[in-house]
């Protein structure tokens, strides 16, 4: 401690910027770092790197789903040195999409969202120059990092017929418990230990950084909807995450230690485990989309030159969304045999839900309403959200209705509402967020005839790959085999090119990077202009290493506005 | 960092602890698994695993007083550690709400079980199955909950009140009743550690089996590891104490520890009252 205290007393005499800008040594900065937005880049390396592995497994999948009939999986097993039999095809079609589904939610949108756009745009935003506990934050992010390890070494070891984990993103009992024998599960459950006990310690740094770091003058009233987002989202982590730990703990009892929580031979229940779960679940779509609902706010208000409409209700649409997230969770359970009431009282509650959301579409769309609207690339990608989000809210209402969802549940008109607001929805609002904040972040432009281009040929992809499940979904096609009648073939034909189509658009993605690194131009501190108000544009892109060392004041100039405009700094 | 920064916020160096913290959790639950398993070097891997868990937790911790005694806590420093705390209580009580969830589950929706000889048998569809959804199973016997889960009650409460003595001393500016307060309330935590232990060892009903074994020993069990916790935690303030830490207005430390204790005594409260006395009420008492 006392060297460190010293090297910094070198450079007291120099000038404040130097200062602000001193940078430890590679090993400290990146595998040590206690700084918020190292941490968050930290989280977007990590998220591009899982989502490749995740994209890449679905790949898979959607390869051996062109044509009815086995043919891809055999061939994996055999390279990864099995027999082949017809079980340890099927296995391995489980394990696949278990590690697609834990990756994406876990892995990819969670750390992308909260860790890697939360940390680097709350402090900002709220004029903190950090997060409330600096050294937590790096233990979350490790967490997540040694979850994923904890995934991938399962994927190793005997789960059943194969090695890996085939039991649904859900893992759900029985088939997580005796249905399937050896270490893999065990690992898998691990793995949602670590990365939840990271975001629950994330949670607590957002919610303390967010309540106590506001600058001089920001009141909650007048915080950037991003961070109202990222608060309600800390809080549903908070309160869920525990109940899942919990829930898979007793997987892990009922595997190794003889306990019968959800065994019905010592009068343990099954359904048991899928309320836990879905108590956390439910809650956990939500902690997807909210971040991504936080970034369009401010994308929509930047690019409309108007501040967003009806902020109030914005931000309180959100908390709503929030509370009613936790009362909610049997709609994915329609069919377990609830009784009648049980399930009335849940479409109701699910379909108040639609609620809130409605109140954001419908202010986004005012927001837009009237003002001088510039198409740049992120106001391109929170358009493509708007729409595409809008798809899958109304398929959910559809599902939120237990009678029609006895028809539909586990089909692929599931498979197809949940990828219109996660893979449509929130990938798109990270998009959206990515090229707001590239240039702020790396210092360096981006293209935007790529990220336009990149935007086009993802919305051809995405739709090709998820419209016709809602097809295959009313035609009865069941979610979660490898295999199919001939009768569905066409539709799954065209979903798989589809996915080559999409394939096209992250390859435009990654060109993009590394056009901006080599050629992209250096951009000024508010490079989007006089819409974008918040306070990470009153700072130099990328921001000094150590940011607001004199805290920015708010000013109150017109009563009753959500616009923020920095005051200068004094001093 | 020195010089520039111009606001109470805790701007902090490189630190090596989170990435040694979470590398050494992975280690842990690697071990757990090759142990559960039986595979080779379960043991070996576990233990590394621990003792890097409990290196990190030693450092990190450390530094943090270090940093405390320093005077790097500010007011606002001080209220996030406040915050933090609180929320990282209602976290934890989340993790017990799913517990009880399974107990009530348990308890309120029986399944049709007898317990013959130790042997746990769920005749759902044979003659007489209505008459066998009661919780606990036929065949159960249960601990009194008016013996010594009522003594380790009285004991926590107890407990509760010797921190808060310890509390007022320390405002007051009176180191001894500090130490003395801090001194009882360790003891009667190890107290309520050794009396559960014993229990444990005493029960009428195995661990696991049936509902009953598992969902009654994992919920006490989460909660005596919590305890344990806890007591470590209060004889760090203990130790902090006698170094002379702590100032009547600035001790943080030691009220985290006081709401963490609370925090579990009020889960034992739950816990007897709707595991032990409402859980138990009409089985045969041991
Ligand atoms: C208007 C709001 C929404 C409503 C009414 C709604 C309703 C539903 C219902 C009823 C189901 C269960 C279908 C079934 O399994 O049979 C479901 C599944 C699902 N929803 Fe939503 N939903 C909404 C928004 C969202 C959002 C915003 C997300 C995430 C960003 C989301 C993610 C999911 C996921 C992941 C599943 C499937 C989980 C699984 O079974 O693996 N939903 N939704
Ligand atoms: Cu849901």
């Amino acid at each position: 401690m006392a060297t460190t205290a010293e090297g910094f007393d070198a450079h007291h005499e120099d000038h404040a910027h130097h200062d602000a800008d001193h940078k430890p040594g590679f090993f400290a900065r990146w595998f040590m770092s206690t700084n918020h937005k190292d941490i968050g880049t930290l989280y977007l390396i990590f998220a591009i790197i899982a989502g490749v592995i995740g994209g890449g497994i679905s790949g898979l999948m959607r390869w051996e789903l062109a044509e009815p009939g086995l043919q891809v999986m055999g061939q994996v097993v055999e390279f990864l040195g099995g027999e082949g039999t017809f079980d340890q095809q099927g296995h391995m079609w489980n394990v696949l999409i278990t590690a697609h589904g834990l990756i994406m939610v876990f892995f990819m949108v969670m750390p992308a969202m909260i860790g890697g756009f939360g940390n680097w745009f709350v402090p900002l935003m709220i004029g903190a120059p950090d997060m409330a506990f600096p050294r937590m934050n790096n233990i979350s992010f490790w967490l997540t990092v040694a979850g994923f390890l904890s995934l991938m070494f399962s994927a190793f070891v005997p789960g059943g017929v194969g090695p890996g984990a085939g039991v649904g993103w859900t893992v759900y009992a029985p088939l997580s418990t005796y249905g399937a024998q050896g270490p893999a599960v065990d690992f898998a459950i691990f793995s949602l230990h670590l990365a939840g006990a990271g975001s629950i310690l994330g949670a607590t740094n957002f919610i303390t950084t967010i309540f106590n770091m506001r600058a001089p003058g920001m009141t909650l009233h007048k915080m950037p909807l991003f961070v109202w987002s990222v608060l309600v989202t800390a809080f549903l982590l908070l309160l869920a995450l525990p109940v899942l730990a919990a829930a898979i703990t007793m997987l892990l009892t009922d595997r190794n230690f003889g306990t019968t929580f959800f065994d019905p031979a010592g009068g343990g229940d099954p359904i048991l485990y899928q309320h836990l779960f879905w108590f956390f679940g439910h809650p956990e779509v939500y902690i997807m989309i909210l971040p991504g609902f936080g970034m369009i706010s401010q994308i929509v208000a930047t690019f409309s030159r108007k501040p967003v409409f009806g902020y109030l209700g914005m931000a309180y649409a959100m908390v709503a969304i929030g509370v009613v997230g936790f009362i909610v969770w049997a709609h994915h359970m329609y069919t377990v045999g609830l009784d009648v009431n049980t399930k009335m009282y849940f479409t109701a509650a699910t379909m108040v839900i639609a609620v809130p959301t409605g109140i954001k579409i419908f202010s986004w769309i005012a927001t837009m309403w009237g003002g001088s609207i510039e198409f740049k690339s992120p106001m391109v990608w929170a358009l493509g959200f708007i729409f595409l989000f809008t798809v899958g809210g109304v398929t959910g209402v559809v599902l939120a209705n237990g009678g029609v969802d006895d028809n539909l549940h586990d089909t692929y008109y599931v498979v197809a509402h949940f990828h219109y607001v996660l893979s449509l929805g929130a990938v798109t609002a990270m998009f959206a967020g990515w090229y707001y904040w590239f240039p702020k972040m790396f210092g360096r432009w981006h293209s935007e005839f790529l990220a336009h281009l990149q935007f086009w040929i993802f919305f051809v992809g995405v739709n090709m790959i998820f419209f016709p499940m809602h097809f295959l979904g009313l035609q009865g096609m069941a979610r979660r085999y490898p295999d199919y009648t001939p009768a569905f073939e066409q539709w799954n034909h065209i979903a798989s090119l589809g996915y080559v189509v999409t394939l096209v658009s992250v390859a435009v993605f990654f060109i993009n990077i590394v056009y901006a690194f080599v050629a992209g131009r250096k951009p000024e501190g508010n490079y989007w202009g006089e819409g974008a108000t918040t306070l990470e544009w009153s700072l130099s892109s990328p921001p000094p290493f150590h940011q607001f060392e004199t805290l920015p004041v708010i000013q109150d100039h017109h009563s009753s506005d959500d616009h923020i405009s920095p005051a200068p700094a004094k001093g | 960092m020195a010089g520039a920064k111009n606001h109470d916020y805790h701007i902090l160096d490189p630190d090596i602890w989170p990435l040694v913290g979470a590398l050494s959790g992975l280690t842990f639950t690697s071990g757990m698994v090759l142990f559960m398993h039986e595979m080779t070097g379960g043991h070996l891997v576990l233990g590394l695993g621990l003792a890097g868990l409990i290196a990190a937790f030693f450092g990190w911790f450390s530094k943090v007083v270090n940093e405390a005694q320093r005077g790097d806590h500010t007011p606002v420093v001080q209220l996030h550690m406040r915050y933090g705390m609180i929320l990282f209580i209602a976290s934890e009580v989340m993790f017990f709400v799913g517990w009880f969830w399974s107990w009530f589950d348990f308890a309120l929706f029986p399944a049709p079980l007898e317990v013959v000889d130790g042997v746990t048998f769920n005749r759902l569809g044979q003659d007489g199955a209505a008459a066998l959804q009661q919780f606990p199973a036929k065949g159960i016997e249960v601990l009194d909950a008016f013996d010594l889960p009522l003594l380790n009650t009285l004991i926590l409460l107890c407990s509760g009140t010797t921190v808060t003595w310890a509390h007022h001393s320390l405002i007051h500016g009176d180191r001894e009743g500090l130490k003395k307060g801090l001194w009882l309330t360790v003891l009667l935590g190890a107290l309520f550690t050794c009396i559960q232990a014993y229990e444990y060892g005493h029960a009428p009903f195995a661990f696991g089996q049936n509902t009953y074994g598992s969902a009654f020993y994992m919920a006490t069990g989460f909660h005596g590891f919590h305890v344990l916790v806890g007591t470590i935690f209060l004889i760090v303030c203990l130790v902090r104490a006698y170094k002379g830490h702590f100032t009547p207005k600035q001790h943080f430390g030691f009220e985290a520890a006081a709401w963490y204790w609370h925090f579990v005594d009020v889960v034992w409260l739950f816990l007897f009252v709707v595991v032990y006395v409402w859980g138990g009420w009409g089985a045969p008492i041991h």
